[in-house]
């Protein structure tokens, strides 16, 4: 194969040429709203990709405009030509990782952090410990305080550690349950279901997942932690680490064919059932992995389908006005759009009203608001000035990036001091849950 | 690579941030929705104000440096391509709505203020701007301006000339331009507010414009007819206006184009007709109501097997929605998608219709066609692939003939897309050669040096895939 030819299957040719520069894309696009550079949009990158296909520019100089785009994907919901730019986002920052310079320091981080941490299923494990340690031995609050997290780490890094929710000691990891353990569905079984626990979900948000498992019970579900499974592999894509994340995607499909009885496969993180979903796709090309991806894919759905698919839920009253942010990946990607309405709507007692320009990015984009904390923080501020229009004491999210991101800025601004919190759909439903009924 | 003195020079003019000048910069503004075109700018400037347009514009005439206006480039004859280099000078973060006179019934925009937008906000008042491109989720009214886009709405309440009143513009020089204005009646001179409109940036850049809005009509119904043939589409046209009603929308689809707008739309448009009419009428709903029945009726007659009128406005607008998703629809089939915009007048609309058909099959190409039927303006619509240049050679040798056609039937070039580049070599088929020789004079008159978007609209410049090697 020549270097040309190379190119352009890396690039995924067939993909860019769809494009036909009618720039519908640019009104949906969150970076080209914000800073009405044609580079910041996806039309533009996409030309970019082409012009780098046809030796017109070098790979380089088209890294800028790949890091600035959040990934959203709300351009693919405007564009008629039915181009799938996910692809060749990802096509193109894989191709870019592989010749951009790195310095000793960011290698190593990203080899411990991709590698070996999300990597493995232990590694997960492992960072949850970590993570406890961090926070319950007084770590994290003596480290905090001589801003050194800050230092090392960046202010972006820090937002979001002081944003983290408490993480579970060994004993409640132990005690609620880990890969293996299935949980009895309340009253007759209706459907077994697979349980997807995602790497930075199960370790910071371990408790959204155990409200998740809860609320899966309760509509008839027996549940399963399939065991042998580990990270989605998304974030890997986001950061241009494509044979990474196909790893991590072959992983998960053999533990959960293992899993020959459930009914489905349920996760409750909008970004990582966005790549499950899209397995499919990740392994078209590929002879040995199209057909069993294509299955797996099939089988996974959003904690939200199920619940209203399998509902109602039993609830009881839960006062308080709720509004809800949606998450990118499950309404641009899954297309899952009114199942979170519809649940929180029916919570007795409750008061739902729309977050204006929730179909808009929040700017947490999985690791975006690390690695482009400006634009991530502009989008994040502007999030909160619209809840606070709302009057809602709850946003309700369906993502952990959202969640952490959406937090750091609710902490920025201050709400969080006034009774505002930000609140995982599993974990709103749960507190209307009626405990006598879901026993 | 140090920059530019141009480069610093504009830096000093409208600021370090609103100047673009990188490879992947320059490359992401090479191109507008057109296809086939693309050349390198040298930079890609963003004023802020008239003033910084003219200072911009006085330092390009003293380096005898090309600039060309652009608003969100969706124009489709590569009027915004910059071919002979120079700035790009995009309007964009011009973008505020000055007035709305309610009294006057009319609206004082700046350029960059997107068409969908400006939309909105007059018919939130009870207002109305008709003109409504096919890209108005995203084009803006400079750009309108600039290329007298038409839209869906043609038919019955005219294009983007038919609401322009007045405009300020700044001249080749640096000079401030101010034409017509609130006026209902202005006879003062020349009227240099119309010529202007759709001169695609080569006489002035537009900084400013004052459009005409009109009362909000109350209703709107929505038909969809559907056709086993395409000539008696085409022919039901003609009758419907015959019949004195003017329809806002009177929109065509063939076959082909149906199937790719219901692949993206989801609507339920009919996958085995030949054609649909989509047809709108607005007004007072007892209006609205006789004129869409009256229309059901001629189209039964001429041989409609069904005609379907929406519930509800917003089930009618879901379907014109979709119908303005044809051209980037059509991009599916294919990776390149040439797109041209011949029209006629309408009793000849069956007859060219048929002659496309024709044509299509002598150069075995495949053209979809849809349009606004009701303006006799249609699309033919090739999708090929860039990369096979014999096809494409093929493509523009039946193009070359339908258009041939459209003048000999009485019609034009281009109907609302513009000349750009992609027309030069026929504008003189069209205005015969004392006219390209006026529109030449004129160009000189306003542009002498010729820095004003150089290579469009006269002929003698055109050149497809032109990248220029920096």
């Amino acid at each position: 194969m020549s270097l040309a030819e190379s190119l352009s299957a890396q690039l995924r040719e067939e993909e860019i040429i769809q494009c036909m520069r009618c720039g519908f894309c640019l009104s949906a696009c969150p970076t080209y709203k914000l800073y009405g550079r044609e580079a910041n949009s996806p039309r533009g990158r996409i030309a970019l990709a082409n012009a780098v296909l046809r030796g017109e520019i070098p790979l380089n100089d088209i890294t800028l405009p790949l890091d600035q785009c959040i990934g959203c994907r709300a351009c693919e919901t405007a564009c008629p030509a039915g181009v799938h730019y996910g692809t060749i986002l990802e096509a193109a920052r894989s191709t870019n990782e592989r010749s951009r310079p790195r310095g000793v320091f960011a290698r190593l981080f990203r080899k411990v952090a991709f590698e070996w941490i999300l990597g493995t299923p232990g590694g997960i494990k492992l960072a949850g410990f970590g993570l406890w340690f961090w926070q319950a031995t007084g770590l994290a609050t003596v480290i905090r305080g001589t801003g050194l997290v800050k230092a090392i780490a960046g202010a972006a890094a820090a937002d979001l550690d002081r944003a983290m929710p408490a993480a579970p000691s060994p004993a409640v990891r132990r005690a609620g349950g880990g890969m293996g353990t299935v949980f009895p569905a309340v009253g007759p079984k209706r459907a077994r279901a697979a349980f997807f626990t995602g790497c930075i979900m199960e370790m910071a948000f371990y408790q959204e997942n155990r409200d998740s498992i809860r609320l899966l019970q309760a509509v008839g579900c027996e549940v399963v932690i399939v065991p042998g499974q580990g990270c989605c592999g998304a974030v890997h894509t986001h950061a241009g680490e494509e044979p990474l994340a196909y790893e991590q995607a072959k992983r998960n499909i053999a533990a959960f064919e293992a899993e020959t009885g459930a009914d489905f496969i349920v996760l409750s993180a909008g970004g990582c059932g966005a790549a499950l979903k899209e397995y499919k796709l990740w392994f078209q090309q590929d002879q040995q992995w199209a057909l069993r991806a294509a299955a797996f894919s099939a089988k996974v759905k959003d904690l939200s389908e199920v619940l209203v698919a399998m509902g109602p839920l039993p609830l009881k009253e839960r006062k308080g006005r709720l509004t809800y942010q949606d998450s990118c990946h499950l309404r641009n990607v899954q297309k899952v759009v009114s199942q979170p309405r519809q649940l929180l709507t029916a919570i007795p007692g409750g008061e739902f009203v729309e977050l204006p320009g929730a179909d808009g990015c929040c700017g947490a984009g999985g690791i975006y608001n690390v690695t482009q904390p400006e634009t991530a923080n502009h989008l994040g501020n502007e999030k909160i000035d619209r809840l606070q229009q709302t009057g809602a004491t709850t946003l309700v999210v369906t993502n952990p990036p959202c969640q952490l991101h959406m937090q750091a800025s609710l902490m920025r601004s201050g709400l969080d001091q006034r009774g505002v919190a930000v609140k995982h759909i599993a974990t709103v439903l749960c507190e209307a849950l009626d405990r006598e009924e879901s026993q | 690579m140090g920059d530019s003195a141009l480069v610093k020079a504009l830096r000093a003019i409208v600021g370090e941030q609103n100047v673009l000048a990188t490879p992947a910069d320059l490359a992401a503004y090479a191109y507008d929705a057109t296809p086939l075109y693309k050349s390198l700018p040298d930079v890609v400037v963003f004023p802020g104000s008239t003033a910084d347009v003219q200072a911009v514009v006085r330092l390009a005439a003293a380096l005898k440096t090309p600039v060309v206006p652009r608003g969100s480039g969706t124009n489709l004859s590569g009027g915004t391509v910059p071919l002979a280099g120079g700035i790009v000078l995009v309007m964009t973060r011009m973008s505020q709505i000055l007035e709305i006179d309610a009294a006057n019934l009319t609206a004082i925009v700046q350029p960059g203020v997107n068409t969908a937008l400006l939309s909105r906000t007059v018919e939130a008042q009870g207002l109305f701007y008709p003109p409504d491109p096919g890209s108005m989720v995203i084009s803006t009214i400079g750009g309108n301006v600039a290329e007298n886009a038409g839209g869906l709405r043609g038919l019955k309440y005219g294009v983007t000339r038919d609401y322009v009143m007045g405009l300020e513009a700044v001249l080749a020089n640096g000079d401030v331009l101010r034409t017509g204005g609130k006026n209902a009646k202005d006879v003062a001179g020349y009227d240099l507010t119309r010529l202007l409109v759709g001169s695609e940036g080569t006489l002035a850049v537009i900084t400013e414009v004052t459009v005409k809005l009109i009362p909000k009509p109350e209703t709107k119904r929505t038909a969809l007819a559907i056709f086993d043939d395409l000539e008696a589409a085409a022919r039901t046209v003609a009758r419907i206006i015959a019949g004195k009603i003017i329809p806002v929308t009177l929109e065509f689809m063939d076959r082909g184009t149906i199937n790719s707008v219901e692949d993206f739309a989801k609507v339920g448009l009919p996958r085995d007709a030949e054609a649909v009419l989509l047809i709108e009428q607005d007004g007072a709903p007892v209006v609205a109501d006789a004129d869409i029945i009256q229309i059901g009726r001629i189209c039964r007659e001429e041989g409609a097997r069904e005609v379907k009128v929406a519930a509800t406005v917003e089930e009618g607008t879901k379907l014109a929605e979709a119908r303005r998703f044809a051209l980037s629809a059509l991009a599916r089939k294919s990776p390149t998608c040439v797109l041209e915009d011949a029209t006629v007048p309408r009793s000849r609309l069956a007859e060219m219709v048929r002659f496309i058909g024709e044509t299509a099959k002598k150069y075995n190409i495949e053209i979809c066609t849809f349009g606004h039927a009701g303006d006799g303006n249609l699309h033919p619509t090739c999708p090929t692939d860039e990369r096979n240049h014999e096809e494409i050679e093929r493509v523009e040798k039946a193009f070359a003939e339908i258009f041939a056609k459209a003048i000999e039937l009485g019609g034009t070039i281009t109907g609302e897309h513009g000349v750009g580049l992609a027309k030069q070599d026929y504008l003189e088929w069209k205005c015969g050669a004392p006219g390209v020789e006026m529109m030449r004079r004129l160009k000189d008159a306003f542009d002498p040096a010729g820095i004003l978007n150089p290579g469009k609209v006269l002929p003698g410049s055109r050149n497809r895939l032109v990248v220029r090697a920096k």
